[in-house]
Parts: C-alpha cells; sequence; structure tokens
C-alpha cells in the first residue's frame, strides 16, 4: 500500500460567510488528496455539530457549514472547526469508491465532439480515448441537483464554454469545459461542450441512492455502443 | 401523506407563482439540492402561528396574489404577508388574522399592492408529500410538493377538517410594513477583505434598485458597478443572503431557490430579518447595503426571536 498519512492542512482558514454559515478554505489549489480530505472533514463535522448543523456544502477546495444561529454561534462553532483541522489526517482513506460510467461517444451523441478535434487538432477518436484515460475526482455537486464537477480533464482536450450556451442540453450528456467534465442529469441550459451521453440516471429522487457519487469519490468513463447504449435505457 | 383527498381546497386560479413551503429543505446540499422554504419567513411563521399550528406546517406561497380556492369542508385559514385584498365569498376580510371557512366558500386573494408574498395557512396545515425531508416545492429543481411544480387551476390541495377553533389577529402594530426603500444590514463575510477599500466604500454608499431579473432564486441590483480584483477562483458554497458581484460588477442577491455553490467573488450575506423585506420588494425599488459584523448579526436575531415568543396575538370577538 502507498503511503497513506496525509499532513494536516496548514494553509487552512476559516472565514466568516454570513449570519449562520462559515467557510472553510483547506488550501488555494487543489491537489489529489484535497476532495478526501474535504469529504472527511464533512463527515466529522456531520457529527461533532449535529445539534445546530443546518447543512455542509463541499466544494474544490472549501467546506461551507451553515448553522442554526440561534442554536450556537461564530464562536462555537469555529472552535469545533478548529478542532478537527489541527486533528492530523493520519487515518486511512476508506474513502476511495471509483464509479464507472458508461458512455456513448459519437458525433450524434456528442455535438460537440468534431469541433473539440479541430480545435485541439486530434481526430474525433483520439478525443474519445484521451477523455477515457484518466479517473476523475469528484470536486463539487451542485448548478442542479446529481451535477457532479469532475476534473481535471487532459489539458489536450480542454475546451472553453460556448459562446452562446444551449437552451436545452439533453439528459445525460456528457460535457468538458475548461478543465472540467460534467453529466447533466436532466435536461437543461447550458454552455458545456458535448460529447456523448451517459444512459444511467444521476439524480433519483425516489430511490437511494439518489446520486451515484459524492464529493471525493472518483469517476471513470467507458466507451460503450449504441446497442448497449440503448439496452442500459438510454435515449436518443 | 395523509392522504384525506376528500377534504380540500379547488384551486380556481393560481395566480403567478403559487408554491408549498414549509421551513425548508436541509442538510441536502451534498446532493446538490437547495434550501426553498419561505421567502419570507416572518410571515410565514405569523400565518401558522395565527393558527396555533407547529411552525413546519406546509402554507400556500403566493408572489403577487390572484388566487381563488373552494373549500369543500370546515376550516380556519390565515393570511399574512403582502398587502391584498382577501375577500370570502366576496366579503373583504382583515389581513394577518384567521377566518373560519365552511364548505363551498370561496377564498379569493387579490394582487399585491404593497410587497408581494403572500401567505396562506390553514388548521394543521396542507397535507403534503415531503421529498428529502421537506414539502418545499422548488421548481427549478422540480422537488417538493406538487410534483415539484407551482399549483395550477383545477389542483385539489389536500387539508383536515378541522373544528371550529378561536380566531386571533396580529396588532397592527407588529405587522411588518412593507415600504420602498430599504437598507440591507450585510455582515462582512467570503471575499470581502478581498475587494479594494475604494470598491467597499462605493458599494456602501450608493443606492440600487432591483431590476426585472428578480425571483425566489435571487435578486439582481442595478447601480454604481463595484470591481473585484479576484479575477479567478473556485466554485464555493453559497449561503442564503449571498452577495455575489459577477464580473459586469451588478450585485445580485441570492435567496432561497439559490444554486448551492457558485464561482463568482461574494462581498458579503444579507441578514435574514432584511432579507424577509428584500423578498417582498419587486422590480424599481430601491435598497442600499449597510455593513455589521457576525456579532451583531447575531445579536439582532436573538432580540428578534425574543420579541416574536413575546408578542401576544389578540383574540377576535366572534
Amino acid at each position: 500500500m502507498p503511503q497513506l498519512a496525509l499532513p494536516s492542512r496548514k494553509e487552512a482558514r476559516i472565514e466568516v460567510a454570513g449570519e449562520d454559515a462559515l467557510i472553510i478554505y483547506l488550501d488555494d489549489f487543489i491537489d489529489n488528496n484535497i476532495s478526501k480530505e474535504i469529504s472527511q472533514l464533512e463527515n466529522r463535522l456531520a457529527e461533532e455539530l449535529s445539534d445546530c448543523l443546518v447543512d455542509l456544502i463541499p466544494s474544490y477546495v472549501s467546506l461551507l457549514v451553515i448553522f442554526d444561529p440561534l442554536v450556537s454561534d461564530y464562536y462555537a462553532v469555529k472552535q469545533s472547526i478548529i478542532k478537527h483541522l489541527t486533528f492530523d489526517f493520519t487515518e486511512a482513506i476508506t474513502n476511495n469508491n471509483i464509479i464507472e460510467l458508461p458512455v456513448y461517444y459519437s458525433p450524434k451523441s456528442g455535438p460537440d465532439l468534431k469541433n473539440i478535434a479541430k480545435t485541439s487538432k486530434l481526430s474525433v477518436d483520439e478525443v474519445i480515448k484521451i477523455h477515457q484515460e484518466k479517473t476523475y475526482q469528484v470536486f463539487a455537486i451542485g448548478f442542479a441537483p446529481g451535477f457532479a464537477f469532475l476534473g481535471e480533464v487532459d489539458a489536450r482536450i480542454a475546451t472553453p464554454r460556448l459562446a452562446t450556451p444551449r437552451a436545452k442540453v439533453p439528459k445525460g450528456s456528457v460535457a468538458i469545459a475548461d478543465q472540467q467534465t460534467a453529466i447533466y442529469p436532466e435536461q437543461s441550459p447550458g454552455g458545456w461542450n458535448l460529447i456523448g451521453l451517459c444512459p444511467l440516471p444521476l439524480f433519483e429522487p425516489n430511490v437511494k441512492p439518489h446520486i451515484p457519487y459524492q464529493v471525493g469519490d472518483s469517476v471513470k468513463f467507458t466507451a460503450i455502443s449504441k446497442a448497449r447504449f440503448l439496452t442500459l435505457g438510454g435515449q436518443l | 401523506m395523509n392522504n384525506n383527498s376528500n377534504v380540500y381546497f379547488k384551486v380556481i386560479n393560481a395566480g403567478i407563482l403559487c408554491t408549498f413551503q414549509d421551513l425548508g429543505r436541509f442538510q441536502q446540499g451534498s446532493l446538490g439540492l437547495t434550501t426553498g422554504g419561505p421567502a419570507d419567513k416572518a410571515a410565514y411563521l405569523w400565518a401558522n402561528r395565527l393558527l396555533n399550528n407547529p411552525a413546519n406546517s406546509p402554507v400556500l406561497e403566493l408572489s403577487f396574489g390572484g388566487l381563488t380556492l373552494v373549500a369543500n369542508t370546515f376550516t380556519t385559514i390565515a393570511i399574512t404577508g403582502a398587502k391584498a385584498l382577501l375577500t370570502i365569498n366576496g366579503q373583504p376580510k382583515e389581513n394577518w388574522q384567521s377566518h373560519h371557512i365552511k364548505p363551498d366558500d370561496e377564498i379569493n386573494i387579490g394582487f399585491a399592492s404593497q410587497g408581494c408574498r403572500i401567505y396562506l395557512a390553514v388548521a394543521d396545515g396542507f397535507l403534503v408529500k415531503q421529498q428529502f425531508g421537506s414539502a418545499s416545492t422548488v421548481v427549478r429543481e422540480k422537488v417538493g410538493g406538487s410534483n415539484g411544480l407551482a399549483i395550477s387551476a383545477g389542483q385539489l390541495l389536500a387539508i383536515t377538517k378541522t373544528e371550529k377553533k378561536p380566531l386571533y389577529r396580529l396588532a397592527k402594530k407588529d405587522v411588518p410594513d412593507y415600504n420602498n426603500s430599504l437598507t440591507l444590514k450585510m455582515i462582512t463575510g467570503y471575499q470581502h477583505s478581498l475587494f479594494d477599500r475604494y470598491e467597499i466604500a462605493k458599494f456602501f454608499a450608493n443606492e440600487y434598485q432591483i431590476s426585472s431579473q428578480c425571483d425566489r432564486m435571487g435578486y439582481r441590483l442595478t447601480g454604481t458597478s463595484i470591481q473585484s480584483k479576484i479575477s479567478k477562483m473556485f466554485s464555493e458554497g453559497i449561503c442564503q443572503g449571498a452577495v455575489q458581484i459577477p464580473p459586469d460588477g451588478q450585485p445580485i442577491v441570492l435567496s432561497n431557490d439559490r444554486q448551492t455553490i457558485g464561482g463568482y467573488p461574494k462581498i458579503g450575506s444579507v441578514l435574514s430579518r432584511d432579507l424577509d423585506y428584500l423578498m417582498q420588494c419587486s422590480q424599481g425599488n430601491k435598497v442600499n447595503f449597510e455593513p455589521i459584523s457576525i456579532h451583531c448579526a447575531h445579536n439582532i436575531l436573538h432580540l428578534a426571536k425574543a420579541k416574536y415568543q413575546r408578542t401576544q396575538l389578540l383574540k377576535v370577538a366572534m
């Protein structure tokens, strides 16, 4: 096993966000461990602050802690957070789920594939291959229920957002924006570059787990054929 | 859900935007779900309190008005929030008061003349199926009561038949005044200290106007442009009342149905009590901001809670 001990975050800062919220910045930059550390901190604070906790929102380098200001106060919540920040991250990383998601990559299911290939001077097949090579970290979930911000995409296929967002991005669209990649759980407006479709549901309000991943998990994409896509319940 | 669907209000007109709201949806941020909940929490709490309901009982939140309901049972209702003409069978009735309802009564709420969010609570609350621990409807997420949709004409809203309860009203002096000029106290937080001092001074010295883009998600303001030197930042969690400064320098105050994360710098967060008043404002109203510390904010919240608990409802002669 590789070295599991992580150093404590000396750069961590706690700032006021609002009357009912503090935000913890673990660092100014993302690195390989930060999402897992945020996820650990999220679990610890969920327990520590259970009396006054309203919500915890993890994202990239930060964790927003929303509490009930009529139950606890700024000092008490800050002290609880500090207690867990000085804790050395030496425990084994148990949270190392890798979620595999099938994708039907094609110019039809991913209308921006050709454009990405053209601007990056690669073939469509190379773009598809490069997108599958990496295991991506879940940095944040938001924008819409179940929408996961994954990174980081290989610089060769990183592509800026569309100048004009689409009014309707189809449900299940796999997309790229700069060095981020994501899947749209539902049809919505969106400005990311579409490269394929995932046939699996990514937000199920009536079934647990409601979403297949959480911040700190990893995601890997695997190409599937059109036939397989349709068998898995995908719709074109 | 206690699906006693033979006892209900039938919706004749649903107005511009009518949704179910309770206190909101909590601890679902890791799924990307926002909080929802009443846009004007103070008015919402009074509506339930006038009926002696638990604070989390689902009510109807009506934006701008235009609601007509017909009852098929005996119950009691209470109306709070924006100033709008309430009639029962065509007879004008007082807002910020509870009223008895009998079968075939037609309840009509006109359009708001001051404020824009109206709350209609019913004895024992509307019977709404919870999703993710709350009845609150967030239309953008298609989550919550009424299948995640706004309430529309023809729907039957399940309620409970109740015995005749004593009627109460809130004294005139305790009814909020939704006037047109509003100072929003803002807790200096998030990236506040990264803004240039001159930009911060400009922000607090100038008046802003509410643009046409104002809804339960947030209020976009127009006025003196505020520049930040923060060119690139990672998206992060957004709390209620957060004031985003996007690249065009026009502030956006985020509210109940806000996105949970976002990447624009924030200059602080509006105090919840003042956010209630902002959410009663509409296009063209003017606001300005005043800085306060988190300690001062907590004092205000505790005092407000004490005042709310101390305030006595007045019994209405029957």
